[in-house]
């Protein structure tokens, strides 16, 4: 892709990460405050975006509706082959890094733009991770 | 109106600018919405002859672009908008950290673990390091985090993202009620 293609996209990430840090989706007290069940805040989040994100994808649909250029918008159906072991396994191992960390991979970055650089090693270790990953792949259940 | 921008977002207002995220993608070029697959994208630009990671990561620069937004959106949040109090977690929330040894409430993160000296304590390097390493293995594992399963994957009512968001949230169930009460 080319630098000028590739602007529109440095927009909506600068947009996620203001609305991540200014909503403290990316803070470990919030997290744990969601998996203690303390408070709605976290919940209204997601539970909100899914929803806006669920209309404009069934209008998309249903609409035809295509890309700024033209093409015909495609969403892939995600592989739920039996057994799907993926799915609930590495969901939660995920969940456990998820709620250790106190981060997914989005709010990561983000850390790292509020100033604290010793996240940069929480994003080394998820490198090692998905490095890992794709080295096990041929011997894990999926 | 800086005022107004620099208390905490409440959900309604943040939950739907994140929503909005998906469709924008969408109509900027059929992109999908998941930060995760930035993590395989880098690992793809290391020399490496693993075959899950021979895919074109050129193709994927906009997604690597959205994690550099995401970073630089986060410093100019800080910068210019940031919230001088404390964070307004809950009473009970608050209480039952204090069980762990977490009194402290300033900033994202209790700096005794995240911090540089906090990461070289064995809780630190736990949360920091064991932590990262299990959300890039899942994330890849499960095909997906908590933008590409639980935003994306929900919002499009796939059977296999309910699945993989039901395990994000068992595993992190399992770590703050079994695991932290002995580990912190």
């Amino acid at each position: 892709m080319k630098i000028r293609q590739l602007l529109p996209y440095l927009l909506v990430g600068i947009a996620f990460g203001i609305v991540a840090a200014k909503s403290e989706i990316i803070s470990w007290y919030r997290i744990q405050e969601m998996f203690r069940f303390q408070a709605f805040h976290m919940y209204g989040i997601i539970g909100s975006a899914v929803l806006v994100a669920a209309v404009s994808v069934r209008i998309i649909k249903s609409r035809g509706v295509r890309t700024l250029s033209g093409e015909p918008i495609v969403i892939p159906p995600k592989d739920l082959s039996a057994p799907g072991t993926r799915y609930w396994l590495g969901g939660t191992l995920f969940g456990v890094g998820w709620a250790l960390t106190g981060a997914c991979p989005g709010p990561m970055f983000a850390l790292a733009g509020t100033g604290m650089t010793v996240i940069l090693v929480a994003v080394a270790a998820a490198l090692a991770g998905t490095y890992t990953y794709g080295v096990l792949r041929p011997r894990l259940p999926h | 109106m800086i005022d107004f921008l620099s208390q905490p977002w409440p959900w309604y207002v943040a939950g739907p600018l994140i929503g909005l995220t998906v469709p924008v993608l969408l109509l900027l070029g059929g992109k999908q919405f998941g930060i995760s697959d930035n993590l395989r994208t880098m690992c793809a630009i290391l020399p490496t002859k693993v075959s899950f990671f021979q895919i074109d990561w050129r193709a994927n620069a906009w997604n690597l672009t959205i994690s550099a937004g995401i970073l630089i959106g986060a410093f100019l949040a800080t910068l210019f908008l940031a919230n001088p109090d404390p964070i307004a977690l809950s009473s009970a929330t608050q209480a039952d950290l204090a069980l762990l040894g977490v009194t402290e409430f300033n900033g994202y993160a209790p700096e005794q673990f995240f911090s540089w000296e906090g990461l070289l304590s064995l809780n630190g390097f736990i949360l920091i390091v064991v932590g990262g390493f299990l959300v890039g293995f899942g994330a890849r594992y499960a095909g997906g985090c908590t933008s590409g399963h639980a935003i994306s994957g929900l919002a499009d009512l796939q059977p296999a993202s309910l699945i993989a968001v039901l395990g994000f949230f068992a595993g992190g169930l399992l770590v703050t009620h079994l695991l932290l009460p002995i580990l912190l």
